[in-house]
């Protein structure tokens, strides 16, 4: 019977050879993303910093430039009109997304204003519809940005006690240390490629944070029982043999994963293309940091050898161990 | 391992079974809908040959629960409201004032003349008196309006803060009652959102308090949240005030208990009206939208015992005074009255249309909100946007299931094709759990399930590389399947435990679609350690113990 593999059963790879070169290059993109986040900044959606999306579908083909022509009377401030194009759209399916900005004032959503957008739109083109209107006051989208950094906070707090107490402090904080990579660097390409920036897009990091402490937890798990098996081996040595032991299984889950998400990607239509987009990148970095920064974070911080020696059990009391 | 006891099968066929019988109405999603629409209208008391087709649509014993389908994807308004429950101390205060001075003017012999001075803050009454000798025995007087709190957490405690500030005694609500009151605002809002909502006759809408002061009101298929804001945005206080005389000129200062408002359909008509109500909406009993002898559109309505008798003296005694309807401090109309009104039931005419005068009767029967609202939150998904949604959805969710079973199998052949059938077990279990519980799932609800149809097998894929390699060095095949499940297990809790730590946290600090997304990957989790850990080891044991097989192919 064929049998796809993609790894041969043997490999020896030194995947933590050139670790200094791959660690530096993952610092590098991190002092990037953040220099890019301060100089050019995200594009926030509505839910982050008020305003009203509208989506409109026209039997016409668009013309922005009318749009604004006819919005440009009604004073709203910076308007931004996208054409929107997806392969799933049909023949006579034109749609635009356009967002207005929140009043400089605070003050709420106002119904009336949003009235006159649509009739002013209807003018310009009598066929236009709108599939969605959506709109976020000022007071809403503050606390929405609070809630999102408590979400990440929380659950990189959670993912650090976890993993203490399961392995060892250098574990834990290279685990958090990988996923604040996977975090900044996700940032730093929403920044670069002027991608909304939404509440959807806090969940596809934190599925992030899921995914790639997935991947590290399985590195680590490995690496425990190698540490255990192979007391006098170099850790680098042992580092090496547990990603080549794992690696059939990372690229096999990153494989399955990467299908489901490109098929979302391709034919899931373009509402959550930037959440699934967030996602793809994801499994990168998420792959990538588990080798090149929660490991290499770990040989730095000096790991212990004498696993489960004497009456030192620190970091296996609630392992599930396989003695039973 | 190896070993699996007759009942722990026994319940994973169980558990599988039943999986896939529960989640079985969601693949006939239209189908069961019309059904339990029909059932729904049968239980009504409407019982017509066309509802029983319907009802004959799906069987009766099966289980008819189906997953709700999010705003996102079936298409509505949602909107986020913000009760200003700061409004209703200002109306106690105000209403308190007629007291504290009667009171105070049985006291005039010491505290002197009274007088009601300006507060920057409405919820606060400032009384200063004649006499600054008296203010002791004033005090004194004015705390007898103080009530013990009657509510379990104010118990021992007064609702009024009365206390001296240069001169001038401060009423105020305490901060105990303060809350009480916050507490009773919101839940005469909700009921009174809940009634309006409820009356235009929408489906299945859904109307929960968010945290202090907020309301959220979600409604599948309506054409966009202006409608419903419509209804619940209006205060809707209705009262009717002797009209004092007209002017064009708003800014003109009113007497002493008169208040000045502007007409309702006729620019720069202000109406000067006693402040003091004849009778007020609250009177109300029924409302109805009708015609006037002109045929023009009109409400029509019927007071209460009390208020009928108010209206009647009132009416019989001002014959030929002209009276004023009042809606949210606009002067919907102000006829003059051509007769007594004995019969407690009249009609507002104002230059409604058909659909006004049917949005104000509705209005009016369910009754004032305790305190007006802001909108924070707006949004409308059209239905056309949201079936785009679904249908994108499957589709993607089909090729990638399909994209992955293929390649399981392509991986590892026989056992691939094992943890396949757990993979598809796993989507049902999904779909049964959410169908059980209620839950709802969003866009990127689906975008969950596609990841977990991608992570689910995980699981599986470390069990399988774990027996390979054991199969390298272990004694036989069974041995190599128990070591196999036997060392991934550390593995694989702990990975999943993780994820779903993440998941749990989104789902208690998001909300909205993320909580939808959340739902459906936390639930992707434990269900897919389970299809591992128990459905794909209870098919390789069956097999094992069949063919006993000297070797594994895997």
């Amino acid at each position: 019977m064929y049998r796809l593999k993609i790894v041969p059963d043997d490999t020896d790879i030194n995947f933590m050879g050139p670790w200094k070169y791959t660690f530096g290059l993952s610092m590098v993109l991190i002092a990037a993303s953040i220099a890019v986040f301060f100089a050019i900044g995200l594009n926030f959606g509505i839910d982050f910093r008020g305003g009203t999306t509208i989506r409109t579908e026209a039997a016409q083909p668009v013309d922005v430039g009318a749009y604004r022509t006819a919005l440009a009377p009604l004073n709203l401030g910076d308007i931004a009109i996208t054409e929107v194009y997806d392969p799933s759209f049909r023949a006579d399916q034109h749609v635009t997304s356009m967002r207005i900005q929140a009043p400089e004032d605070g003050e709420a959503v106002s119904p009336a204003v949003l009235a006159q957008v649509q009739s002013a739109l209807q003018g310009v083109d009598p066929s236009i519809t709108f599939a969605s209107v959506e709109s976020v006051g000022p007071k809403v989208s503050g606390e929405l940005v609070q809630e999102a950094i408590l979400a990440v906070l929380a659950a990189l707090g959670a993912v650090l006690i976890y993993i203490w107490l399961r392995f060892e402090w250098q574990f834990a904080l290279g685990a958090v240390a990988a996923l604040i990579h996977d975090l900044i660097l996700t940032i730093g390409v929403f920044v670069i490629l002027q991608l909304r920036f939404d509440l959807a897009i806090i969940a596809a990091l934190l599925t992030i944070v899921g995914y790639s402490l997935n991947d590290t937890v399985v590195v680590f798990d490995r690496m425990r029982e190698n540490l255990i098996k192979y007391k006098q081996r170099p850790v680098l040595d042992v580092m090496n043999l547990s990603l080549n032991e794992t690696l059939t299984r990372t690229l096999m889950t990153s494989f399955t994963t990467l299908i489901a998400l490109i098929a979302l990607f391709v034919l899931g239509g373009d509402v959550i293309r930037g959440f699934v987009f967030a996602m793809i990148w994801g499994i990168f970095v998420g792959t990538w940091s588990s080798i090149y920064v929660a490991a290499v974070i770990v040989k730095l911080l000096g790991v212990k050898r004498d696993w489960g020696k004497g009456g030192d059990k620190a970091g296996t009391q609630f392992a599930t161990s396989s003695s039973k | 391992m190896l070993q699996f006891s007759l009942w722990k099968r026994a319940l994973v066929i169980l558990i599988c079974l039943a999986a896939v019988v529960f989640s079985a109405p969601n693949l006939f999603y239209d189908r069961v809908e019309r059904h339990n629409d029909a059932v729904a209208q049968i239980a009504a008391g409407n019982d017509t040959p066309e509802l029983q087709a319907e009802r004959a649509l799906w069987p009766d014993w099966l289980p008819s629960d189906t997953i709700n389908l999010g705003l996102d994807l079936r298409g509505g308004a949602h909107l986020l409201v913000e009760v200003s429950v700061s409004d209703v101390y200002a109306d106690r205060i105000d209403a308190l004032w007629p007291e504290v001075r009667d009171l105070l003017r049985d006291e005039r012999a010491t505290v002197g003349g009274v007088r009601r001075m300006p507060s920057d803050d409405p919820g606060v009454l400032r009384v200063a008196i004649g006499n600054p000798e008296g203010m002791a025995r004033a005090l004194e007087v004015v705390r007898t309006l103080s009530q013990p709190m009657q509510t379990l957490t104010g118990i021992g405690q007064q609702d009024l803060d009365i206390h001296e500030d240069n001169g001038q005694i401060i009423v105020t609500l305490s901060e105990a009652e303060r809350l009480a009151t916050d507490d009773r605002t919101m839940r005469q809002s909700l009921e009174i959102i809940r009634r309006r909502v409820d009356e235009a006759g929408t489906r299945e809408p859904t109307i929960l308090r968010q945290g202090a002061d907020r309301v959220l009101i979600q409604v599948p298929g309506v054409g966009s949240a202006d409608e419903i804001l419509d209804l619940i945005g209006r205060t809707a206080r209705l009262t009717f005030h002797p009209v004092v005389r007209t002017t064009a000129n708003g800014a003109e200062a009113p007497g002493p208990r008169q208040v000045v408002y502007p007409s309702m359909n006729e620019q720069g008509v202000y109406y000067f009206l006693e402040q003091t109500a004849v009778v007020s909406g609250e009177q109300l009993t029924d409302a109805q939208p009708t015609f006037d002898q002109n045929g023009r559109p009109a409400v029509s309505f019927r007071f209460n015992p009390a208020g009928a008798r108010a209206f009647g003296l009132y009416t019989a005694e001002n014959i030929g005074n002209p009276f004023a309807i009042v809606l949210d401090n606009e002067v919907i109309s102000a006829p003059v009255i051509q007769s007594a009104i004995p019969g407690g039931s009249g009609i507002i005419t104002g230059r409604f249309t058909v659909e006004e005068s049917t949005q104000l009767a509705i209005l009016l029967r369910a009754g004032a909100l305790p305190a007006s609202i802001e909108v924070l939150e707006q949004r409308t998904i059209g239905p056309e946007l949201g079936q785009d949604s679904v249908d994108a959805g499957k589709i993607a969710a089909v090729v990638a299931m399909a994209a992955v079973l293929l390649y399981m199998g392509l991986s590892y052949g026989f056992y691939g094709w094992i943890a396949n059938v757990a993979l598809l077990l796993n989507v049902a279990m999904i779909f049964a759990i959410l169908s059980l519980i209620g839950g709802t799932l969003t866009l990127p609800g689906i975008a969950g399930i596609v990841l977990t149809i991608g992570m689910a097998v995980d699981a599986n894929v470390l069990i399988f590389e774990r027996i390979r390699e054991e199969l390298r060095t272990a004694r036989g095949p069974a041995r190599a399947i128990e070591l196999g499940y036997e060392r991934a297990m550390s593995a694989i809790l702990d990975a999943n435990i993780t994820t779903f730590m993440t998941a749990a946290i989104l789902y208690a600090l998001g909300s909205g679609p993320v909580r939808g997304f959340a739902i459906t990957l936390g639930l992707g989790i434990l269900t897919s350690v389970f299809s591992a850990i128990f459905v794909t080891r209870l098919i390789i044991v069956w097999w094992f113990e069949r063919r006993r097989p000297k070797t594994l192919n895997l």
